[in-house]
């Protein structure tokens, strides 16, 4: 695989974590509390929708002119990615409250068990519900991701394949666990996942509108680290801003 | 709420969240690149400078109103 094609995986792979985590805790709370059978089949709905919205979109991208591709792609990427970095400078300055697996968890399972009862064994559309949106919101922007990274690498089926290895991961560790995976640092995989889409958005959408890299490929090897240390660097600065007690920045963002 | 008013408000928080300057921005930035492009002068940097602006102001805004 080159250098590119790496990146796209890993930035996928650790997108899709992140929101394969959050949609684990939906399902989990939903299913201990009230129906496996039926949160289970939203689930798979869920999934069935995300997997053919990503084979009719990918195909119909990956048909447009490179350089219209670039453009769009490029500048949705950068949207999102400073969406994430955004936030996750935010949180690791400790300006906004840290994602709680436990807390969502259970804030799910007091929901799960005030919403009306069916006798055991029927059909819950509570639980189908809860599980189909919960899959599907969280899923939406991997497979965003998948088709923005895939179609401008003409690569679908790595970014989905990344995606699923991601996917596996999560559901694997939260059987084992049979819990919420709070313990996954999921500030400093939003802060990975916001720098790459940051960077790759950076990289393509200057493409796309005309401009000419120095170094071609290789100044990926320069954007990347760059947009890391400046985030690192705004961290640290809010963190002294807010006159929080002195820690390196990026012990920080890596410790959340 | 129509059904189609809460499809354009939920495309609308999926796509620009909650900071629209950050979208409007990386539209205004993609369209000076192309502008430069045409000429014989360099536009590689235009994006990386309209992101560290976009980025520190964004997250500065953020800090004052919440501190």
């Amino acid at each position: 695989m080159t250098g590119t094609e790496w990146g796209l995986a890993i930035s996928v792979f650790l997108a899709c974590a992140v929101e394969a985590v959050e949609a684990l805790t939906i399902v989990l709370a939903v299913g201990t509390t009230r129906s496996w059978r039926s949160t289970l089949t939203g689930v798979g709905v869920a999934l069935l929708v995300l997997a053919v919205l990503t084979a009719a979109l990918g195909p119909a991208l990956t048909a447009l002119p490179i350089n219209a591709l670039r453009v769009v792609v490029g500048g949705l990427l950068l949207v999102f990615g400073l969406q994430w970095l955004r936030k996750a400078i935010l949180r690791a300055s400790g300006l906004k409250a840290l994602h709680d697996e436990h807390e969502a968890y259970e804030e799910e399972q007091v929901a799960a068990r005030t919403a009306e009862a069916v006798p055991q064994g029927r059909f819950d559309p509570y639980s189908f519900t809860v599980a189909l949106k919960g899959v599907l919101l969280e899923g939406l922007e991997v497979v965003f991701i998948v088709l923005t990274f895939g179609a401008n690498q003409h690569n679908v089926g790595l970014a989905a394949a990344a995606a699923g290895v991601a996917v596996l991961v999560v559901v694997v560790a939260g059987a084992l666990a049979r819990a919420p995976l709070a313990r996954v640092p999921e500030n400093t995989l939003k802060f990975a996942v916001g720098v790459m889409l940051t960077s790759f958005g950076m990289f393509w959408g200057a493409e796309g509108a005309g401009a000419k890299w120095p170094g071609g490929d290789t100044a990926l090897l320069v954007i990347i680290p760059a947009t890391l240390v400046f985030s690192l660097g705004l961290v640290a600065a809010l963190r002294r801003r807010t006159s929080i007690p002195a820690r390196s920045a990026s012990t920080e963002a890596a410790r959340t | 709420m129509t059904r189609i008013e809460s499809f354009l408000r939920f495309l609308w928080e999926f796509v620009i969240g909650d900071e629209w300057r950050i979208a409007a921005g990386v539209v205004v930035a993609l369209g000076l690149t192309a502008l430069v492009a045409e000429t014989m002068v360099a536009a590689w940097w235009i994006l990386p400078v309209a992101v560290a602006l976009l980025l520190a102001g964004s997250v500065w805004h953020a800090a004052r109103t919440r501190s």
